[in-house]
């Protein structure tokens, strides 16, 4: 449907034939509804710019909560028309309301384009609407429409009680938030940041340096904002916006509440210095936001006696430059867990989210050598070992196609799997620090007890000694 | 006496003040290395470390934790590490003498990834020692590579190992280059601490050698293998086991 069609008399929802029949010069192009729903997304993602909050009203619409940014754009009115423009330049045709509640614009935009509500005008903005505005089933607007009810003021007249015996009470509700009164909660499509400073360039900008330079100049005024609330980022989000409309974000997480703008410019550089594909800005961005996602109080930290008062500054830093290179992901320190299975007694944890805990690492027996190897496999590797049954170490075994001697063997050290954990409890391991003849030292284990397991017992190692 | 003398001398060692990038060196604990190498291995430099089985795991780790002191650590392998060699565990470091809290570790994904993570930690003052951990010979491991590490090294003061296993010997501007193997244990069958058979093959300012080594955890310093002494006493009313091998208990 579009301009041409509506004058020559077509109507959506008409039949094809008799569209066909009423002029010949027609264009048939087939509903591509997922191509149509993947563009409102892509719609509400460059609608970002206008308002962070924005919901999908599908199929064509969009619901943008201005409460607060109005003012940055002249004016509701002038708001409006300025989002109807960037629509057009686009290539759209939008109909566009505001009101004070999201079903009242909801009307008005489909029926009443370009009106500008007050608060508290909705009633008398909607009432000369037809009753299709309510969006209501059409079965129920059918009947309205034969009762005789036309429009929206019409409707109102009615008591309550007469319209939810006739209709039930879902449609008197949508009929208060037509006009005015009671608001449904609307959900943004993307979480609000706490904090968001943004720039915007009268002419677009493609270097870099401008890039760095603005995002240098926005981490400075969040930071003013956040030592005002005595606050610091957890997290960032650096949002550039394409004059063609597409919209690429960056984000960054940090280790401690960060509130320092040259550290939060150089953990963007590195980041960007680390993409697989580059940032891209087309014919240039028009827009560069830089958002806080997260925000948590930032607590002046006491100073150790031995450690200088940097040094953990340093390290913070040190963790979140090596995150935003390589990835959260691989930057990692070390946690005790609350279990004696080898493997599990001790976690690498992302150590941007690494959390204290009250455990604490099983300390050393003063005099007594190493009892668990420097080195572990997460998953022990089968060997085949020659061992004296029931219970002695080996003699002799196999492992990597290597033949080892055993010269010197410890143990064993009986560990019984979690048996309350699972639920075929997995057989007790009793584990041997052996040696070999060339003095290489390894932890093996012997999975089942003999003679108690079904099974034939198997052999592992599960790590290596220094 | 001696004993204790010797204690007191690796406790200052431990306390004592950050020394400049220098000139400043780090004594190992072991009387005839630290002579060969003139009082220790210099600080804020690149060494390298050739493994020829999992013992230099330990042996890196060892001087890491003595070079830095206080500070934290930073340990970085490759993903596929953890397979070849297995991942650095936590409970394994706490027996060895380093406490697991002070270690950082960066997973990278290839060589060049740890190259570079290693460049980057070096620009970091906080950290006390940096272990480049790199099997094979990769192409990137160049001389100039080398040379970034050892210049990143020097800029701050960080001291950096670059720990080699299963590599080959090959050109590098590393200070010093040990070969490391393991060293089996006195034929008095005690299971004792962790013992090194170094080879010092290159040295840049002195010569070089070769000593048999023992890592004491509760120190945290290298020394003379112990021949005598067992490291659990037997019990006194039980006989000697006879067998090579002991039972716990």
């Amino acid at each position: 449907m579009d301009d041409c069609a509506a004058r020559a008399g077509l109507k959506p929802g008409m039949p094809l034939a008799s569209a066909r029949a009423m002029t010949n010069a027609l264009n048939v192009v087939e509903a591509d509804l997922p191509a149509d729903a993947q563009m409102l997304s892509r719609i509400a993602d460059w609608c970002d710019r206008f308002t962070p909050f924005v919901a999908l009203d599908a199929p064509h619409g969009l619901l943008l909560d201005i409460s607060g940014v109005s003012h940055l754009f002249g004016g509701e009115k002038a708001m409006l028309g300025r989002v109807r423009e960037s629509f057009k330049a686009q290539g759209f045709l939008a109909y566009g309301a505001v009101a004070g509640t999201a079903a009242a614009a909801r009307a008005l935009a489909r029926f009443a384009d370009g009106t500008v509500a007050a608060p508290g005008e909705e009633a008398a903005a909607t009432a000369p609407l037809p009753v299709a505005a309510l969006d209501l089933d059409p079965k129920d607007t059918l009947a309205l429409q034969r009762a005789g009810l036309k429009n929206i003021a019409q409707v109102a007249q009615r008591t309550r009680a007469e319209l939810t015996a006739r209709f039930g009470k879902e449609m008197v509700f949508k009929l208060d938030r037509a006009r005015g009164q009671g608001e449904k909660p609307i959900s943004p499509r993307r979480i609000l940041p706490d904090y968001s400073a943004e720039q915007r360039f009268a002419e677009p900008v493609t270097a870099q340096d401008f890039i760095a330079a603005a995002i240098l100049s926005l981490a400075q005024s969040l930071c003013g904002v956040l030592e005002e609330r005595g606050q610091g980022a957890r997290a960032l989000e650096a949002s550039f916006f394409r004059t063609d409309g597409i919209v690429r974000r960056i984000g960054i997480e940090t280790a401690r509440p960060l509130r320092d703008a040259a550290v939060i410019a150089k953990l963007f550089h590195t980041r960007l210095d680390a993409l697989h594909d580059e940032l891209d800005p087309g014919f240039g961005f028009d827009l560069v936001r830089l958002a806080v996602p997260h925000a948590e109080r930032l607590v002046p930290q006491s100073v150790g006696l031995e450690a200088r008062p940097d040094d953990d500054k340093e390290i913070a830093f040190l963790i979140d430059r090596l995150a935003a290179r390589f990835g959260s992901h691989r930057i990692l320190t070390f946690q005790p867990q609350d279990t004696h299975i080898p493997e599990a007694a001790g976690v690498a944890v992302p150590a941007q989210h690494a959390d204290t805990t009250k455990l604490t690492w099983e300390p050393r027996i003063a005099g007594e050598a190493p009892r668990r190897p420097l080195r572990m496999f997460a998953r022990p590797e089968p060997i085949d070992a020659i061992a004296a049954v029931p219970d002695g170490p080996p003699i002799r075994f196999r492992w990597r196609r290597v033949l080892h001697k055993v010269r010197l063997a410890e143990g064993p050290e009986r560990i019984a799997m979690e048996w309350w954990a699972a639920q075929e409890p997995k057989p007790t391991r009793d584990y041997f620090r052996v040696e070999d003849e060339a003095g290489r030292r390894f932890w093996l284990y012997r999975d089942g007890l003999y003679g108690r397991e079904p099974f034939a017992s198997k052999w592992y190692v599960h790590g290596l000694f220094a | 006496m001696d004993g204790i003398a010797k204690r007191l001398a690796g406790a200052r060692q431990l306390l004592s003040p950050l020394p400049g990038q220098d000139g400043a060196r780090l004594p190992l604990g072991h009387d005839a290395a630290d002579a060969v190498l003139r009082g220790g291995l210099l600080r804020g430099a690149l060494h390298e470390i050739f493994a020829a089985d999992a013992s230099a795991f330990g042996f890196a780790a060892g001087l890491a934790r003595r070079a830095a002191g206080f500070k934290r650590l930073l340990w970085i392998v490759q993903d596929f590490s953890a397979l070849e060699q297995g991942a650095v565990a936590p409970t394994g470091l706490a027996e060895f003498g380093i406490a697991p809290a002070s270690l950082l570790l960066l997973c990278a994904a290839n060589a060049t990834d740890a190259l570079r993570a290693g460049a980057d930690a070096l620009s970091c003052a906080a950290l006390g020692a940096v272990i480049v951990e790199i099997p094979g010979n990769p192409k990137i491991l160049d001389l100039v590579a080398s040379r970034r590490l050892v210049l990143g090294a020097q800029s701050k003061g960080v001291t950096v190992f670059l720990l080699r296993p299963a590599a080959e010997v090959e050109p590098s501007a590393a200070e010093t280059r040990w070969l490391i193997r393991s060293s089996h244990s006195a034929d008095s069958d005690d299971w004792g601490h962790p013992r090194f058979d170094a080879e010092l093959t290159r040295n840049r300012h002195g010569e070089t050698g070769r000593w048999d080594m023992e890592w004491c955890c509760d120190d945290g310093a290298f020394r003379e293998t112990t021949h005598s002494g067992a490291v659990v006493s037997a019990p006194a009313d039980r006989p000697a086991p006879a067998a090579v091998w002991r039972l716990a208990g």
